[in-house]
């Protein structure tokens, strides 16, 4: 009950959207069944295929990994060294930048510290090793090195800029 | 994706043998996640489906092209800020883009625009981290992404 109070507003959307492609698809209905088959059937396929198994990751690494060792690698205090880390987890992943917010999460029920959330969602979405080989093809070398040599340090500054920001609030990120 | 895929294979395999009491309820945990958030996206990419629909690629290319100097710029941050194209889609559209005369500065911002800022994930976003850093953080980027193109403007030439 809770939850279909929580999410009335997207219920509400899906079922529309639903009734919609179950009519565009009965009566042959053009533009609909454009949208479903197109950018739609692209969005959901990612969503099904990738996110499944994101979430599995998150589950295992929630309980497998103590809290005490994460703190000690990524917490505060943690220094260059654990903003580097967790670029690199950032770098090496795929997906939207919504597959992020989990992880987020996660690592900072972990300990995580402040900083480096903001870190790991800078970098998650300016970067990725399995994306980079495919820009390099489409937009050159040149391209690629200096788009990633700009956006590092507007990475780090607006992770400086928000750590500064939520230092005299409070900052928390929601179990949802 | 098959990388994925062997990833949380190797990783399900291992937890198994190690712990399997442990496993289930990190499986039980990860699935309630997915699960409470899984309306929010799904309206998220039904909304930006119907969209992409309505303004398709052809149209983005003559707004950026055509437009030379702070209209393109402007145009480009503001595009990439709504859209949510995925690398696969978007670096390819990219190509086309600067083959057809749009300039490397402009579509800078395009890309780092697209991958910064999400204007239409932030009720994702906001579920989160709240409503408050979700609109800080996508500020920023824009803000941000527009610098990276200009600056990239200056150095585009100098190499």
């Amino acid at each position: 009950m809770k939850f279909i109070k929580k999410h009335g507003v997207n219920i509400g959307i899906i079922a529309a959207f639903s009734l919609f492609a179950g009519y565009s698809v009965y009566t042959d209905y053009l533009p609909g069944l454009e949208i479903i088959k197109g950018n739609f059937r692209t969005f959901a396929t990612e969503l099904i295929s990738m996110l499944p198994l994101m979430f599995i990751l998150i589950g295992l690494f929630d309980v497998w990994l103590p809290k005490e060792k994460v703190q000690k690698h990524i917490g505060a205090g943690s220094g260059i060294k654990g903003s580097l880390l967790v670029a690199l987890l950032a770098f090496m992943q795929a997906g939207p930048l919504y597959a992020a917010f989990p992880v987020a999460y996660t690592l900072w029920k972990k300990g995580c510290s402040r900083f480096n959330i903001f870190i790991y969602l800078g970098a998650f979405s300016t970067l990725k090793i399995p994306m980079l080989m495919f820009e390099i093809g489409f937009l050159g070398l040149k391209f690629s090195l200096l788009r990633i040599i700009l956006t590092m340090p507007a990475v780090i500054a607006i992770a400086f800029i928000m750590d500064r920001y939520y230092a005299r609030r409070s900052f928390e990120i929601n179990t949802l | 994706m098959q990388l994925l895929l062997i990833i949380t294979g190797a990783c399900l395999i291992l937890s198994f043998i190690g712990d399997r009491k442990k496993t289930v309820l990190g499986l039980k945990k990860g699935a309630m996640m997915f699960l409470k958030i899984l309306p929010t996206i799904l309206t998220v990419i039904i909304v930006v489906s119907i969209l992409l629909y309505l303004v398709p690629e052809q149209k983005i290319a003559v707004w950026f092209g055509e437009e030379s100097g702070i209209d393109g710029y402007v145009a480009a941050a503001l595009v990439g800020s709504i859209s949510l194209i995925q690398g696969f889609i978007a670096f390819p559209m990219a190509g086309v883009l600067v083959q057809s005369g749009v300039d490397y500065p402009v579509i800078a911002i395009f890309i780092t625009t697209l991958l910064m800022v999400g204007i239409m994930t932030m009720p994702v976003e906001a579920k989160y981290f709240g409503w408050r850093l979700a609109l800080i953080r996508n500020s920023l980027a824009f803000i941000f992404a527009l610098a990276i193109g200009v600056f990239m403007g200056f150095l585009w030439n100098l190499f």
